[in-house]
């Protein structure tokens, strides 16, 4: 475990060295570069925030007004008969979701349950086997102007699946079903 | 979605609720975004220096006969390729905030590829597609969280995620490549 918090500490650090160090050896005018490059962020963040306000507060009313529960209802016994614990259907539905959301789900399972139970150690891989996919797309979309997504939502949702299963099917097998 | 939540709150009498998550939801939305910002200036000023340096173009001759085949419109040591596999990088340390401008600045030279059209092209939608699903070796939030809750073994769930992520990567892809097909034989049958 410390070897790994270590590492992670030592990452950023050391991938600055590098970038700094390929700059004096090309001779590029590193502070320039910086600003020069920079100067786009600001733009960029600001860009994003009507594509994600429409989401965000598409996602918000949809929980607030119940239709989330009501969803969450619906698809309770389809998942159940495919194997999926009940307690982590909340989960599952949110995953996609919200970040902030599901990582809430998730300290609320392990709070109940105890880090190291089934319930807990599964919650905890889904959390970190999959991202927020409709943040994802809004953000990365939304930054260069895209509004025509295609297929990326279905795409992202299916395996979105893919990994709720992967992450039942690893968990049952490397911990056992408790 | 909104439509939905809108007539929900109207048969649940959850209008209260609703209103106050309208507001609620843009304001982290903008939040989001400002707090956004500090990540972006920095990284791409730093990445500016990376593509300057040529370390980007590097990384894209080392790594880019993996990832070629994943992107068969991008040509090989495009800046797009250089930025998407920075982006997974990144990705796979958990650098969850320095893989994302480097996320952005590839779908910008994606789009440019593309011609600039507001369409997502089809390399967009493979690289959106592996980041849905996220690459991730070490979920160190996760981890953090376990620790908190007096898990005996914070790290242990390491290896199912990277299991999962693996599979959720590989589906993301094969299910790519079905919709990509399913789009060719349909634009065929027009």
């Amino acid at each position: 475990m410390a070897v790994i918090t270590t590492l992670s500490m030592y990452i950023i650090p050391l991938l600055l060295f590098v970038i700094l160090l390929s700059a004096i050896i090309n001779k590029v005018p590193a502070y320039e570069t910086f600003i020069e490059g920079a100067k786009d962020g600001f733009q960029m963040a600001v860009s994003i925030i009507p594509y994600l306000v429409a989401m965000l507060v598409a996602i918000s009313v949809f929980r607030a007004s119940g239709a989330l529960d009501f969803l969450l209802e619906g698809l309770r016994p389809m998942l159940t008969a495919i194997g999926v614990p009940t307690d982590i259907v909340p989960l599952a539905v949110m995953r996609p979701l919200s970040g902030t959301g599901s990582l809430g789900v998730m300290s609320d399972l392990i709070a109940t349950h105890g880090p190291d139970s089934f319930i807990g150690r599964l919650a905890s891989t889904m959390q970190g086997s999959t991202d927020t996919t409709f943040y994802v797309l809004t953000v990365y979309f939304g930054a260069v102007g895209i509004k025509k997504i295609s297929d990326s939502l279905k795409v992202g949702l299916l395996a979105d699946l893919c990994g709720l299963a992967a992450a039942i099917f690893f968990v049952t097998i490397v911990f056992g079903n408790m | 979605m909104l439509i939905t939540g809108l007539v929900f709150a109207m048969i649940t009498g959850r209008m209260e609720e609703v209103n106050e998550a309208i507001f609620e939801g843009a304001q982290e939305a903008v939040t989001l975004c400002l707090g956004m910002i500090s990540i972006l200036v920095f990284w791409l000023g730093m990445m500016r220096i990376a593509q300057e340096g040529g370390l980007l173009k590097l990384l894209s001759r080392v790594l880019s006969p993996l990832v070629q085949r994943l992107f068969p419109e991008v040509p090989k040591e495009h800046p797009a390729m250089g930025y998407i596999l920075s982006n997974m990088t990144a990705n796979m340390f958990g650098l969850g905030n320095a893989a994302t401008p480097m996320g952005i600045k590839a779908m910008e030279q994606l789009k440019e590829l593309n011609g600039s059209k507001d369409e997502a092209s089809r390399s967009m939608i493979t690289f959106l597609a592996i980041n849905t699903a996220s690459l991730t070796l070490i979920p160190t939030t996760v981890i953090a969280i376990r620790m908190t809750y007096d898990s005996a073994n914070p790290g242990e769930i390491i290896g199912t995620t990277i299991a999962a992520t693996a599979v959720a990567v590989t589906s993301a892809i094969l299910i790519d490549r079905f919709f990509h097909w399913r789009r060719v034989q349909r634009a065929r049958a027009k």
